[in-house]
């Protein structure tokens, strides 16, 4: 495969966003008309104009003067590379969009660039306050859809983003699409997770190198999330989450969109209930995304795991009656603890239940064969 | 006579070993006046007026001269009321009512009641061994803290009532009997609270066994109310019984900070200091620098309850110790290291409000359970090895049969711990296995397909890999089996201790 190219034109439309990101900050509000992917839409000039007018002729003309060679100098040295629109790796989904950035940064796997296509790219976002039932799931989702050969992307914030980047790389590949340099690891306790992604996967931005994250560059990322996948799923958000952007921009789109329900009771789901009301595809298990996207039964997710013996068996079905700790497993089954443990401990190792930091069990969504 | 001068020999306490002091007094003629130099601290200037009242109340006289009493070597503090027989006996020299010229070399240590009484003073222990090594041949103790300074042999212990008796043994009229030494708890048996009071919790049984028996440090989160008080305070009946010598170095310890129990003394400590404690309280400090909470849990164990509440600062003073067995304490013009090897034991709410996020009534902000729960993967929680998830036991667990006792839960404890120490050596445990001699664990095919597994899916971080090779061996030691197989490769990665991502 060739790699991927960036004209200089568009490498130029990058840096102009980088230079007016703080007066892109004053005037981008939550507001219709003046939402950042709106104003994204506009040309180079009426976007300067528009957000900085006393300097405006002043930075189109400095960022017209960056010679070619400094412009793809600047990205080699942060490890990054450019694909622009007029390249044929950029990703297709993109085209559809029309405020689509003109130029993507990358950095980590360029050959990811052709998986990313809406047919075989699922979105997967939420809330960074998310519960532990909302981060399992979205752990659970990004590791079975990238088992069963589709790419998740999601955007490394807190919470579902990063459990579904985390869940994914369990499987194999995620691709981050962050609201900052492609080089900047934000959030910054999310250094280790966005390194990873750079060797295991692909980290995109439309920033250049070295820009800090600004609040409108946040629906600006989403945006491009809505584009590049021909799903997105909402794991779990509260009314007015950011999420929910995303879910508005692909619905824009014509994209599918899809939510797994929360408890009625809790806010922390109501986001997502609603899109559940709204008509949204109801997300249970990776097997509902994929037969949302492909047509009922064309994929079917691997989602059965070994054969467990009964004991096993009888202590799997102690955890989904709700039996959450070593100790009341032991209890309730009458087993010493040192068998409960092993028990628990072979199926934490064969994937039926995960174990909290606290100590807490749950039972994920892998099926027993046979049951 | 211009002047009189006399001495007398004690010591005073420096964290927890003595050091010796030499008491000069000089008597002589000019206007009435008495006076301590040498760096005394408060409790030692006021020596005078106790002195002076308790000689006058015993039917001594107390010289009307110039008395300077000199505590040699002047650069050394002397702290607490421990000089006080010495600077009497010196004073009573230099006027002429006392000759000890006839006996042998004695040290003295005591505090005076201002009726001429001599009241126990801290750290005898420690005094009586300094003597012993300074080469005295007899040490007069208060009579209370007799059978304390018996426990050092070797040197003769005299115990005084009253500062009369001084003068009885100079005269030869009275020859005292050496007091018999306090017993030391040297088997464990009977030692502290039961763990058959602790009903139900399986899980939590097991969990204390193997911290036990690997001397691996545990982490115990669940509800308040649960046992997580009460499984900590009886770990140290199940920890082997300590050896003499390490006895009589617990019991120095406890002598020094004025703790020293008759009923325990020399037992397996168990400290649980609140978590309002100060960095300086936990592991020592202050000017001059004292023993702190983990070097009173010294071969016993260290219980912080509410692991959460603790101040970061706290916690963070804690690793070094935790790692070397010693506590390292400078000042402006001291240091101290002081031994701190104890077994940790902590235990934390699942969330703030403590219900736990499973239980409906739970009401923490997830953010708030996430950044709770974040403490418990600090830099401390990075040195536990063993998890405990506990629950409410239920009423009929709470009213049904008492579990194992200590006895026999110590007995499968011992036979680990001596398995280890044919491996390790002597007075090693497998949570001081070094990463070297982690690797030489013997596994069998199960448990090293499952540890590559579990390693593979990225479940386990590499620090977390030896962890839980240590817990495994722990586990196959309390088992007997020689190598480590599947079933306890398993039981040791569900005990450990989780990171957060």
């Amino acid at each position: 495969m060739s790699e991927p190219q960036a004209c200089p034109d568009c490498l130029r439309r990058s840096r102009l966003l980088a230079h007016l990101a703080p007066y892109i900050e004053k005037v981008a509000t939550g507001r219709v008309g003046s939402r950042s992917p709106e104003l994204l839409r506009l040309s180079s000039e009426d976007l300067a104009e528009g957000v900085a007018p006393k300097i405006a002729a002043q930075v189109l003309a400095q960022v017209e003067a960056v010679p070619e060679d400094r412009l793809l100098a600047d990205l080699s040295a942060a490890q990054c590379w450019g694909c622009c629109r007029h390249d044929r790796h950029f990703p297709v989904g993109l085209h559809d969009a029309a405020d689509a950035p003109w130029a993507l940064i990358g950095r980590g796997d360029p050959a990811l660039l052709d998986r990313l296509e809406p047919e075989g790219t699922v979105t997967v976002v939420g809330a960074r306050r998310a519960s532990t039932y909302g981060r399992e799931v979205a752990r659970e989702l990004g590791r079975e859809l990238t088992a069963a050969g589709l790419l998740v992307t999601s955007g490394l914030a807190f919470g579902i983003d990063a459990c579904a980047h985390r869940g994914a790389l369990e499987a194999g590949t995620t691709v981050a699409v962050l609201g900052c340099g492609a080089d900047v690891a934000y959030p910054a306790s999310h250094r280790s997770l966005w390194r990873r992604i750079c060797e295991q996967g692909l980290v995109l931005s439309e920033l250049p190198p070295g820009t800090g994250a600004w609040r409108w560059s946040f629906p600006a990322r989403n945006r491009i999330m809505a584009a590049l996948a021909g799903m997105t799923v909402v794991v779990e958000a509260a009314q007015r989450s950011g999420s929910l952007i995303t879910a508005d921009l692909a619905a824009d789109l014509g994209r599918d969109l899809g939510a797994v329900p929360g408890p009625v009771n809790s806010r922390a789901s109501a986001g997502t209930n609603d899109l559940l009301a709204g008509g949204a595809c109801l997300v249970r298990d990776a097997q509902d995304v994929l037969d949302a996207m492909l047509g009922p039964g064309v994929r079917k997710a691997e989602r059965t795991g070994s054969r467990l013996d009964p004991a096993l068996l009888e202590i799997l079905g102690a955890v989904e009656r709700g039996e959450d700790t070593c100790d009341a497993i032991a209890a309730g089954l009458d087993l010493g603890g040192a068998e409960a443990a092993s028990a628990l401990a072979t199926l934490e190792a064969l994937g039926y239940v995960t174990c909290s930091l606290v100590g807490v069990y749950s039972r994920t969504l892998l099926a027993v064969p046979g049951v | 006579m211009v002047s009189v001068l006399a001495t007398a020999q004690t010591f005073t306490l420096d964290g927890i070993s003595a050091r010796p002091v030499r008491v000069e007094v000089d008597v002589h003629r000019g206007l009435p006046a008495f006076s301590v130099v040498g760096l005394p601290d408060a409790a030692v200037r006021e020596a005078r007026e106790r002195v002076r009242a308790a000689l006058v109340n015993c039917g001594f006289e107390f010289p009307l001269r110039r008395i300077v009493a000199n505590l040699a070597p002047a650069s050394l503090r002397k702290a607490g009321p421990g000089m006080d027989l010495a600077i009497a006996a010196a004073l009573l020299t230099a006027s002429g009512q006392l000759d000890l010229g006839r006996l042998p070399k004695l040290a003295m240590v005591g505090e005076l009641a201002l009726d001429g009484s001599v009241r126990p003073v801290p750290g005898v222990l420690a005094i009586a061994e300094a003597a012993r090594e300074g080469g005295f041949e007899a040490i007069v103790v208060p009579a209370e803290n007799g059978p304390e300074a018996a426990l050092a042999d070797e040197v003769g212990v005299i115990g005084l009532d009253s500062v009369t008796q001084l003068s009885a043994l100079a005269a030869g009229d009275w020859s005292p009997q050496r007091p018999q030494p306090m017993p030391l708890r040297l088997s464990a048996a009977g030692d502290g609270p039961d763990l058959a009071d602790l009903r139900g919790q399986r899980h939590l049984r097991y969990a204390l066994e193997v911290a036990a028996g690997g001397g691996h440090s545990l982490l115990m989160v669940g509800p308040p109310g649960a046992g997580k008080s009460l499984a900590a305070s009886r770990l140290p009946s199940i920890l082997p019984p300590l050896a003499a010598p390490e006895a009589l170095e617990v019991a120095r310890i406890a002598s020094a900070c004025g703790r020293l129990d008759e009923e325990r003394a020399g037992g397996r400590p168990f400290r649980a200091p609140h978590h309002t404690v100060s960095p300086a309280g936990l592991v020592g400090g202050g000017n001059p620098p004292g023993p702190g909470e983990a070097t009173l849990a010294h071969r016993g164990v260290l219980f912080l309850d509410e692991l959460c509440e603790f101040r970061r600062d706290t916690l963070e003073a804690l690793r070094a110790p935790l790692e070397t067995g010693w506590v390292s304490i400078a000042r402006a013009g001291a240091w101290r290291r002081l031994p701190c090897l104890f077994m940790l034991v902590a235990a934390a709410n699942p969330c703030p409000c403590g219900r736990g996020e499973a239980d409906p009534e739970c009401s923490c902000a997830p953010l708030a359970v996430r950044r709770y729960q974040a403490r418990l993967s600090g830099a401390l929680a990075d040195r536990i090895d063993v998890l405990a998830a506990i629950r409410q036991p239920s009423a009929e667990e709470i009213g049904g049969p008492p579990g194992e006792p200590s006895a026999a839960v110590r007995e499968r404890v011992c036979a680990a711990r001596e398995r280890q120490e044919g491996r390790l050596g002597s007075g090693r445990c497998n949570a001081s296995m070094t990463p070297e001699e982690v690797r030489e664990c013997a596994l069998d095919v199960g448990a090293a397909s499952l540890l590559a597994d579990s390693y593979s899916r990225r479940r386990l971080s590499g620090r977390a890999h030896d962890r839980v090779l240590r817990l495994a061996q722990t586990v196959a030691d309390l088992a007997g089996s020689e190598t480590i197989g599947g079933e306890q490769m398993a039981q040791a990665l569900q005990l450990r201790r989780r990171d957060q991502e």
